[in-house]
């Protein structure tokens, strides 16, 4: 069962701003019945400001409350306003989501981005080239979303990605390339300091870059295929570890294990980081 | 109005049944003895313990009571079952399952797969009916075991286990069931199936949870997948769950008492149809999922074309009413269940898709009650909907969708 907040429960029970506006100026769609979520968003505009805002959903209840909110948030509201609206604001209205469930609020934003789009007559034809490569073709995600997603939402792992955007959570295909993705972004992230300060790392600093990388970057690639780390000593640049392959009796997982540890060590920590296995 | 729960989600636990709580009590307070004890105190208990023992080898139709094994649960069950036939026939590398069997079958047949096992998996039709000549044509002399599931959980829909227990039993090849969604409701015997292995779970028949049972017929070659004390011949070491077995064992005398009344019998089954036949007939959106003919009387699942199973859980749970869903989100997954998508249900109506299962508890009164509710919420969602056509009261065609 999940924890829905009140909030959540209060919009798909009674959701508000339900239904179609005939005379609408945009009606956007977003989402497919395969997908198991869409959205139908119509908007009504006076000047530059949303006057009405209304919507159906295919969907679970917080795709429903999803919907609701993002109606009752850019009422009133002008363009430019609600163009700042992202999925962050409508989780936070609906006082959190649970995090399978994050990929509804990204629905909502981009039900209303498409149809920012379309007021501004830019051309959403070409949607797909503009906004980069479909990476996950299961539910029709493309690159430049998950990356926009993982840095508004500070995402860290590809279960994060799926949950947001539901990327990889079918045929798991594309995971791989998620991970790049993921791996290049957190590399722009954790890069920065490291590039700034050319100081030698102090400890502390490389113990919580080691943790971090551990938990954010390695488990979850680790953890896929059945396998899990954990971090047992870190002395120096001596980085002690155990490791759990998939399977008591693979003999091979154990070297490229290690291998993978090091090398992501090394990339997203320091160079000359040594990883020491303990049985 | 209703303060009381409506549960129609049976297939997934079902209450203790009042005489088995009865049953369990003492265990938990005057009579704690430990059976492998050298006193009376527990010495005693044990006569309780072989007491269910029996009880549960005469509702499976075993020829011994030691073919009984108790263990946690059917998870258990079927791991030790196809884990310790693989343990033993160390040179077989291949297992037969289906591709409709629960988590606790396929989960450990994925990890076997990476581990150089590997696996066929057995499709099902529109209907979910096995291809049992598939199952036929995999079968090799690298075939370690089969193992296959009485009845689906999400559908209701049997297999021919029969069959099969005859085909593996002629070729020499350990043939295991999961008949957890089978007992209670229709007759299950171990000789007319001709299985070598066979899981149930106490909590699916109105025992408690955490105790289940694996039967193996004498001289099945299996290894245990625990090492410990010598209880359960050594088959399942670890102290005995003695409430559970003593709960286990009075809920097999309540099935046994249960599949002989036949009106009882009847009754399950004319409830599910009243409900099957009210949402088919009332409901314009709604299909049913599974072979009509060949399935438990207790269980049905519909689909609700353009409206999302999780949401009419929800509003259902609004009412007091409890049943179950394959659609992907009240999963937590991203897709419909491999059930589903396995039969080919389309994607319009698997992510609606909602399964009512029945108990002999269940009274008319309830299913009243839930045929009142349903098209209220069905309703109340497809005017949400953006693929129903609202003036037109059907779902938009395919190329409107496609828009
Ligand atoms: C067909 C089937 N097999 C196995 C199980 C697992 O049983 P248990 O909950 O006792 O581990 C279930 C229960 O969900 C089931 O329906």
């Amino acid at each position: 069962m999940w924890e829905y907040t009140d909030k959540v429960k209060e919009l798909y029970t009674n959701p508000k701003n339900v239904g179609e506006i005939s005379d609408a100026d945009v009606v956007v769609e977003v989402g497919s019945i395969v997908c198991g979520d869409a959205l139908t968003l119509y908007l009504k505009l006076d000047g530059d400001i949303i006057v009405d805002a209304k919507f159906k959903t295919f969907g679970c209840g917080s795709a429903i409350a999803s919907s609701s909110a993002l109606t009752e948030m850019i009422k009133g509201k002008t363009i430019e306003e609600a163009s700042m609206i992202t999925n962050k604001d409508i989780v936070d209205f609906l006082g959190g989501l649970p995090d399978q469930k994050m990929h509804c609020s990204v629905m909502g934003q981009e039900a209303l981005e498409k149809a920012i789009k379309k007021i501004k007559g830019e051309t959403i034809e070409d949607e797909h080239e503009d906004e980069g490569a479909v990476i996950c073709q299961c539910f029709g995600v493309t690159e430049n979303v998950i990356r926009r997603v993982i840095r508004e939402n500070n995402l860290t792992t590809v279960e994060d990605v799926t949950n947001y955007t539901k990327a990889g959570g079918a045929c798991g295909s594309c995971i791989p390339k998620i991970e790049d993705i993921l791996k290049e972004e957190l590399a722009s992230v954790v890069a920065q300091p490291a590039a700034t300060t050319m100081k030698p790392m102090s400890n502390i600093k490389r113990m919580q870059l080691v943790e971090e990388t551990i938990h954010n970057v390695i488990r979850p690639v680790l953890m896929r295929d059945g396998g899990d780390i954990d971090l047992v000593d870190i002395e120096g640049k001596k980085v002690y570890v155990a490791l759990r392959g998939h399977c008591a009796h693979c003999v091979v997982s154990d070297v490229t294990m290690k291998n993978l540890v090091e090398d992501t060590l090394k990339e997203f920590v320091e160079n000359d980081i040594e990883v020491i296995e303990v049985k | 109005m209703h303060n009381t729960i409506i549960y129609l989600d049976n297939n997934a636990t079902t209450m203790v049944a009042p005489e088995v709580l009865e049953a369990m009590l003492p265990f938990f307070t005057r009579r704690y003895g430990n059976p492998s004890s050298m006193h009376d105190f527990g010495g005693d208990v044990e006569h309780d313990v072989e007491k269910a023992r029996n009880q549960v080898a005469r509702m499976l139709g075993a020829e011994y009571d030691y073919e009984i094994v108790f263990t946690s649960g059917a998870t258990e069950s079927d791991n030790m079952a196809i884990l310790g036939t693989l343990q033993y026939y160390r040179d077989k590398k291949h297992i037969i399952t289906t591709k409709v069997e629960h988590p606790a079958v396929l989960n450990l047949c994925r990890q076997l797969e990476r581990e150089g096992y590997s696996v066929t998996y057995v499709p099902v039709d529109r209907e979910g009916n096995l291809d049992v000549d598939f199952l036929f044509d995999s079968v090799s002399d690298d075939t370690a075991i089969v193992s296959v599931m009485y009845a689906n959980n999400e559908t209701g829909v049997l297999f021919p286990v029969e069959t099969i227990g005859a085909f593996c039993k002629q070729r020499g090849i350990t043939f295991h069931i999961d008949a957890v969604q089978a007992i209670g409701k229709i007759p299950v015997d171990v000789n007319a199936l001709q299985c070598d292995l066979l899981a149930i779970s106490g909590h699916k028949f109105h025992a408690p949870k955490g105790i289940g049972v694996l039967y193996v017929r004498r001289g099945t070659r299996l290894r245990p997948l625990l090492y410990g004390g010598h209880q359960e011949k050594a088959r399942r070491p670890g102290t005995h769950n003695v409430p559970g077995i003593v709960g286990i064992g009075t809920a097999a005398d309540l099935v046994m008492k249960h599949l002989s009344n036949s009106e009882e019998v009847a009754n399950v089954k004319r409830l599910r149809d009243r409900l099957e036949n009210g949402l088919l007939s009332q409901l314009s959106n709604a299909h049913l999922n599974g072979n009509k003919n060949k399935r438990v009387d207790n269980t049905t699942n519909v689909g609700f074309e353009f409206i999302e199973g999780e949401a009419i859980l929800l509003y259902l749970n609004e009412k007091g009413i409890a049943a179950s869903s394959g659609s992907a989100c009240s999963s937590g997954s991203l897709e419909p269940s491999h059930v589903l998508r396995a039969m080919g249900v389309p994607f319009t109506s698997a992510h609606g898709s909602i399964r009512f299962s029945l108990s002999r508890y269940t009274t008319e009164d309830e299913i009243q009650y839930t045929l009142q509710v349903m098209p209220e919420v069905v309703n109340r969602l497809l005017a949400i909907s953006p693929y129903w056509d609202a003036r037109n009261k059907k779902g938009k065609s395919m190329t409107q969708l496609a828009h």
